[in-house]
């Protein structure tokens, strides 16, 4: 396993976790751009692009670039986020170069306005499909009440509203000040020829201009609130609350992750034997979520409306008995056994390191194999993470919930 | 493609599999245990899944808290759930915590403590999930497609009902365990790094001494035509669309496969590119193949606003039948670099590679080798899927619609 990094003459960087035993090699355009850098009458332009970038290229129409990922054998896929938007192939390794040529001929597609129109359409399909599903829009909610003004409170999908009146042009803009080679990163993982990826990369974008694209940071300023939205077909009760946790870049991540396994994990988890275990919810948890100047700490509820007081309740009272109720070692020992077996299981395919190098790179600008993340967590000790139990006791938090009454 | 897949019959007749995969650093196994949700008795739906929970809440050397904090130090992880015909176990973890791992699964399977004070907690649990689908219409769309296509025993859904699950004993359980955990085509199947060697005594001391009834399979399942409807006060409606198809042990499977795949495999797939790409008509549409014994079907979806449905249902079905036109060799070129890759790819996953075994073992008997695979699909052609379709047109339509208005479906026999 190697590690090689590369910076072209225009800007674009080049990342690759090489390794030659692998069956196959996975590539992805990591771009620093998301809903937090959009302006609120935008909101969504990033989510949008990214289903227009499958739409066909100056050489390429629509269906050829769908027609190419699958003749490229290709699993492939793309996502928005907040912060970011990737664009991603696992192929075998002769399909390198192909692969290649097609996805960096992607990031300058033909954005014409007939497949706009069309788009649009399943955008607008794919809102609906998340406004019926649970937990109904409290996520988006939550982070609306929470960041308030903060650009990190933006829908990733956009609304309805911003969605329908965007227009062509305005987007077309966006791309060309976002898609900029200083403002992505070409990752690779796997069976990685690097020397050719270079080479191949060098040439193909060698027209792409750089935009000195820039990032609004701003700490949040945290308030307390708690909002009730009704959904009268829900029939159960979903609870959502944020409070403040480190962000991607601060180390305190490690400790406020085995913090959220041992309070809140889907097993094992002191939720999970209080409410999970005992049929009293169907979910209780607590989990992290990560952004590049400041992060959350969530807790999470579903259960039958009926017993939603007494449930909310009962987490409040064990998120707040840090003094009372110390983290164990045997707590402690078990949530590292489980975050770092995870880690390595799942690092076994080079899809999945594709986006554990890509995210620390473009965020952190720093490469960690396995072994260096899995120590991070092995040296967490048992203090730092009961002094952040404790913490938690005193914390400002933005509650949403949503069921079929108020 | 190097493969070598290992078959052995312990002592009291069950099956153990394995395919070394010496370049991961994991291991993978699926149990697969005879015990499904045919299994039931019609007034105690969802027992399968409580016998499961219950076997799971103590067993062995272990406490219920005991088997959860042996998993987590081991880092192992796991699922487990109940079918139509099987009840699964599957775990991954680090080769060389294999045997710890073994000795919990079987506990599990074969030494449950059935503790009384769990099994009000246990239903709970169980009534929880089962009411939680009401909140996921394209889940429920399908249990309903389910249980009207392949009725009353063959269309079980795992989450049972709600009186099923009200009126399950501790003794219910028990015996459920003793009439259908058994070893008679019980199939332990183990991928990654390990030793077959030592494996198999693990295996034998471990399991070698479980004794059981034999096994009674079913006999025959045959789909079941229909159509209806569910209201829902929804934006969206989802549609779930069956028609008959040929099982996973009939001999021309892949040519069925392969025309699900020309339908629904990749971004150039027909559904994809008519219903999505072409008319924008949805966010989601898929077709896969199914098959429940001896009994195929293709079941399709596809979730649109409510305006849209009919328009989104008629589409759908007229490129179903597109297949009937023929088949482009670019197509078929495309499904083929697409199971090239995936077999390849496989070999890069434990998990994956074990529940594929196990599930091959049940259907067929055997495990089909990559190569073998390989050449079946290198052998389809554009007049073999064709062929194909004409042979086995899509038929015995059955169709669930949920969301605010029911649609027209005239291929439906009511």
């Amino acid at each position: 396993m190697q590690f090689r990094s590369e910076k072209l003459s225009n800007g674009l960087e080049v990342i690759a976790e090489v390794n030659p035993e692998a069956f196959s090699l996975s590539l992805g355009y990591f771009v620093k751009t998301g809903a937090r850098d959009e302006t609120p009458e935008m909101a969504g332009v990033s989510h949008f692009l990214e289903h227009m970038m499958f739409k066909g290229t100056a050489r390429r129409t629509a269906e050829d670039v769908n027609q190419e990922l699958d003749d490229l054998g290709s699993q492939s896929n793309a996502y928005t986020s907040e912060e970011q938007t990737v664009y991603y192939m696992s192929v075998l390794p002769e399909f390198q170069h192909a692969a290649l040529d097609l996805l960096s001929d992607m990031m300058r597609p033909a954005l014409r306005d007939e497949d706009f129109q069309t788009e649009r359409q399943v955008i607008l399909e794919e809102i609906a499909m998340y406004d019926d599903q649970p937990p109904y829009g409290a996520m988006e909610r939550a982070a609306e009440a929470y960041f308030r003004d903060h650009p990190l409170g933006r829908r990733v999908l956009g609304t309805r509203e911003t969605v329908s009146e965007l227009d062509p042009e305005a987007m077309r803009a966006y791309h060309q000040a976002r898609y900029a080679p200083d403002n992505l990163t070409l990752v690779a993982a796997g069976a990685v020829d690097f020397e050719q990826l270079l080479k191949s990369a060098e040439a193909m974008t060698a027209q792409w201009k750089p935009s000195q694209a820039t990032r609004q940071l701003v700490v949040p300023t945290y308030c307390n609130d708690s909002v009730a939205m009704v959904h009268p077909p829900a029939t159960q009760q979903y609870t959502l609350q944020y409070s403040p946790g480190p962000s991607y870049c601060d180390d305190a991540r490690y400790v406020a992750r085995i913090l959220g396994t041992i309070l809140g994990d889907d097993s094992g988890s002191r939720l999970f034997w209080e409410l999970v275990d005992t049929g009293m919810a169907e979910t209780a948890a607590t989990f992290t979520q990560e952004f590049q100047e400041c992060g959350l700490f969530c807790t999470f509820l579903a259960c039958a409306p009926e017993q939603n007081e007494e449930n909310w309740n009962i987490i409040q009272e064990i998120l707040s008995q840090g003094k009372e109720v110390p983290i164990t070692a045997l707590e402690l020992e078990l949530a590292k056994n489980k975050i770092c077996s995870g880690m390595i299981l799942g690092s076994e395919r080079p899809s999945n390191r594709l986006f554990s190098i890509g995210n620390a790179w473009t965020i952190r600008r720093k490469y960690e194999t396995i072994q260096d993340a899995s120590e991070h967590y092995r040296q967490v000790t048992l203090e730092s993470v009961q002094s952040a139990f404790e913490a938690l006791a005193s914390r400002t938090s933005v509650t949403v919930s949503v069921g079929p009454e108020s | 493609m190097q493969q070598k897949v290992f078959e052995h019959r312990l002592s009291n007749g069950m099956v153990v599999l394995g395919e070394p995969m010496p370049w991961l650093e994991s291991v993978a196994f699926s149990l697969l245990l005879p015990a499904g949700t045919q299994n039931e008795p019609n007034n105690r739906l969802g027992l399968a899944g409580m016998t499961l929970e219950m076997c799971q809440r103590g067993a062995g050397p272990y406490s219920s808290r005991d088997i959860v904090e042996r998993l987590d130090f081991l880092g192992v992880d796991r699922s487990s759930n109940v079918t139509t015909f099987h009840t699964t176990m599957s775990m991954a973890a680090m080769s060389r915590v294999l045997e710890p791992t073994l000795e919990v699964a079987a506990a599990i399977v074969l030494e449950p403590h059935f503790p009384e004070d769990e099994l009000d907690e246990a239903r709970q649990s169980a009534l929880l999930e089962l009411a939680s689908i009401d909140d996921d219409p394209a889940q429920k769309c399908f249990k309903e497609l389910k249980r009207m296509r392949f009725g009353e025993v063959f269309g079980r859904s795992s989450l049972g009902s709600e009186s099923g699950l009200t009126e399950t004993t501790l003794e219910d359980c028990k015996q459920f365990h003793r009439n259908h955990y058994n070893p008679d085509r019980a199939i332990l199947s183990l991928a990654g790094n390990f030793d077959w060697d030592r494996f198999l005594v693990i295996a034998e001391r471990l399991f070698g001494g479980w004794k059981g009834p034999a096994y009674v399979g079913p006999t025959s399942v045959a789909s079941i035509p229909g159509n209806s409807h569910l209201k829902h006060d929804s934006q969206q409606t989802h549609i779930a669309l069956a028609y008959d198809s040929v099982p996973y042990n009939h001999p021309e499977y892949y040519q069925g496969r392969g025309l699900v795949g020309i339908l629904s495999d990749g971004m150039s797939s027909r559904l994809f590119a008519e219903v999505r790409e072409k008319r924008g008509l949805v966010y989601s549409v898929s077709a896969s193949a199914h098959s429940l014994h001896n009994c195929g079907s293709v079941l399709c979806y596809a979730g649109t606003t409510a305006p849209r449905a009919q328009e989104t249902l008629d589409v759908t079905v007229q490129t179903i039948r597109s297949l009937g036109d023929g088949i482009d060799p670019n197509e078929l070129k495309r499904l083929k670099a697409r199971v090239r890759t995936s077999l390849v790819m496989e070999q890069e996953s434990s998990s994956s590679r074990s529940s594929q075994m196990a599930h091959d073992w049940a259907y067929l008997g055997r495990v089909p080798s990559r190569k073998e695979l390989l050449q079946t699909i290198e052998a389809l052609t554009c007049e073999s899927l064709l062929n194909h379709y004409k042979n086995h047109p899509p038929g015995r339509w059955s169709l669930v619609t949920i969301g605010p208005d029911p649609l027209e479906f005239t291929d439906a026999v009511s």
